[in-house]
């Protein structure tokens, strides 16, 4: 079982994760610095009202997305929520892509029929979520439905918040996955806010602790540590394609930003943010990877250099034909889920 | 064979040749089903493919979708039209949505064994056609005879699209009909079920045979009956083409008469078709209240075979 990994001392650098190369372990840093740098400059874009809607980002989060895709197959499949911009970069989606999305424009995932984060490439085999939570849960028990009815080594994973364990779906999902020993990740990201509500107004019994009632294991992890994410997301996708069924990984992290770009989250103790500020995901990475040599500046470039290119490839897309609004409600033929990168060296 | 035998078999062909369909349902497994219309299935395709799944709708249409978008092709029974209220969110919101949005196709069938007439009460008796006609990217199929309900079944499941095959209860053993041996397809189109010039009556599923019942000797008037099979899509030619023909209209509705698919039929008559007709668009429908359990209830307000008869003759002599 994954092994307690919460609760690390965010400034002793952990020891390299016997799974991990040195290009896993950069290129999880690098995953993370494009969704931050992705997400920052979507929310000047929202400024500049280019963004129509809301806005919403994974601020500080980004540990939670990169490590457990980095730790899944190109066959695997994933149910992405809106905080895990990262899990869509290290599947192979374009960021100009991902800007074009935000700004509603034709080159986006869904070309303007869906907003913000509410998206999922089917072509590298994600799903996007709906606003509904945790529905994906099911979407995913799903999949592993498929998988194991067809006897493949595969897994589905879906992430789901703090908020969404009082929903009926968090049950049946739990249920159905533990009665069927599905292969079948499901990440609670406790950020410990649902919009204004605490965790202490969420539940009585902390989440991870009823994984045990459903018949599965379920694991606190540092969420603010993509190695340690990675590594419990490897340890249960290893148990999911064994048979040995699901696994719950509860990664304990903060919402560092508002619900969406509107919130000024007056709700939230100014100490509680600060003593959150100290354990940046990012940051720990970066002293890992400079302990190591790795030349971090440079990496930053890559990365700035990228989504400025990105965003300007977006600017270019044109908006939707209003015309093509009432096309494409019904599917003329079958288009289903398709491959994503396998990013992890071990595969 | 019967509407039910009819249904059974549609699915047995599908299964038989496609080893990507699978049913699963509450008790569609050993038991074979409250209304056994997966009888004997288990013993021919195992648990695997016939599945017993916990007692948890939104959970049914859940993974069903799951599936569907990896490949395969679920037929999801809801054992009763009434509980899929629980997975109403799954349908509505994931499955509906999710081509329009992703371009990701859900081949999905949900089952939903509905409508009244046997003291089924409240939670027992609904047609809840209307709440899905509502929602865009479901598609809905209603048949009234025995080879419809194979036919459309197996035309549904081959489907890229979600579809909500509404099989009516009442019809399971008391409508028998030829069927053809194998596999075919039936079109998502209306049927006129019996034609006529002087009135249409429009109807799906058991108010069908309502409707032929109730006008199959009034006093000489040649009475058309439309069977509409497919509410979504909805075949508007047909329907023009039998208001242009008989330019009198009797709309039933077995469901609950607010903004029942009756109602939309209307509003296209009254838009597209008002040069045609000789009187008002009449309603026959269940009035806006819950299915009664008691016998005397129920046929109060369930459309009867006296109420079409009554509406038809009233509106033929406008």
């Amino acid at each position: 079982m994954a092994t307690e990994t919460a609760r690390t001392d965010p400034d002793v650098p952990a020891p390299p994760g016997e799974h991990l190369t040195l290009t896993d372990r950069t290129g999880l840093l690098r995953a993370m610095l494009s969704m931050r740098s992705i997400e920052e400059r979507a929310m000047m874009l929202y400024r500049q009202g280019k963004v129509p809607g809301s806005f919403y980002d994974g601020f500080g989060q980004e540990a939670v997305s990169a490590g457990p895709t980095w730790a899944m197959h190109g066959r695997d499949r994933l149910c992405i929520l809106h905080r895990d911009l990262a899990a869509h970069v290290i599947r192979g989606v374009a960021p100009a892509r991902i800007f074009a999305q935000y700004m509603g424009r034709a080159g986006g995932i869904t070309g303007g029929r869906d907003g913000n984060v509410h998206f999922g490439e089917r072509k590298v085999g994600c799903v996007g979520m709906v606003s509904m939570l945790p529905d994906m849960m099911l979407v995913a028990a799903g999949l592993a439905m498929a998988f194991k009815l067809r006897g493949e080594q595969r897994a589905a994973l879906t992430w789901f918040g703090d908020g969404s364990t009082s929903r009926g779906d968090f049950h049946e999902a739990m249920n159905w996955a533990g009665l069927q020993r599905l292969p079948v990740i499901f990440i609670l990201e406790n950020n410990q806010y649902a919009y204004s509500t605490p965790t202490a107004s969420q539940f009585a019994v902390d989440p991870v602790e009823r994984a045990a009632a459903y018949g599965f294991p379920g694991v606190s992890v540092d969420g603010n540590d993509v190695e340690a994410m990675f590594e419990a997301t490897r340890q249960a996708r290893e148990r999911a394609v064994a048979g040995e069924g699901p696994t719950m990984i509860e990664a304990v992290t903060m919402r560092m930003h508002g619900h969406a770009a509107h919130d000024d989250m007056k709700y939230v103790p100014a100490e509680q943010i600060e003593e959150w500020r100290r354990k940046d995901p990012i940051d720990r990475q970066v002293r890992r990877l400079e302990a190591l040599g790795v030349d971090v500046g440079a990496l930053r470039g890559e990365v700035k250099a990228e989504v400025d290119a990105a965003v300007e490839e977006a600017l270019a897309m044109p908006m939707p034909d209003g015309k093509t609004a009432t096309e494409r409600v019904f599917a003329d033929a079958p288009a289903l889920l398709e491959d994503g990168a396998s990013r992890w060296s071990g595969f | 064979m019967t509407y039910l035998q009819a249904i059974s078999d549609g699915m047995r062909q599908e299964m038989r040749a496609d080893e990507r369909v699978f049913v699963m349902g509450e008790d569609v497994g050993v038991f074979g089903g409250a209304f056994k219309v997966t009888d004997g299935f288990i013993d021919e395709f195992g648990p695997e493919r016939v599945m017993d799944t916990p007692l948890a709708e939104s959970a049914i249409i859940g993974t069903a979708i799951g599936a569907a978008v990896e490949g395969l092709r679920p037929i999801a029974e809801m054992q009763f039209s009434d509980f899929v209220a629980c997975g109403f969110d799954q349908l509505v919101n994931v499955a509906g949505k999710m081509f329009y949005r992703q371009g990701l196709s859900v081949n999905i069938t949900v089952r939903l064994p509905s409508g009244g007439g046997f003291s089924g009460g409240p939670f027992h008796s609904q047609n809840p056609e209307a709440w899905f006609m509502h929602s865009p990217g479901l598609k809905l199929v209603a048949p009234s005879t025995a080879e419809d309900a194979k036919g459309l079944l197996i035309k549904a499941v081959r489907d890229p699209n979600p579809v909500l095959f509404m099989e009516h209860k009442h019809l399971y053993r008391r409508v028998k009909g030829d069927v053809p041996e194998g596999s075919y397809e039936t079109d998502f189109s209306a049927r006129v079920a019996r034609a006529g010039s002087d009135l249409v009556v429009i109807a799906y599923g058991a108010m069908v045979h309502t409707a032929l019942e109730a006008t199959a000797d009034l006093d000489g008037a040649s009475i058309e009956v439309l069977d509409l099979r497919s509410l979504v899509p909805l075949d508007e030619e047909a329907i023009l083409a039998s208001v242009r023909r008989c330019s009198k209209v009797v709309v039933v509705d077995e469901a609950n008469q607010m903004c029942a698919a009756g109602a939309q039929v209307a509003a296209l008559i009254a838009e597209r078709a008002w040069e045609d007709l000789d009187g008002p668009v009449v309603r026959v429908a269940t009035p806006d209240v819950p299915i009664p359990f008691s016998p005397t209830l129920e046929q109060a307000v369930l459309p009867q075979v006296d109420d079409v008869r009554e509406a038809v003759r009233e509106l033929l002599e406008y």
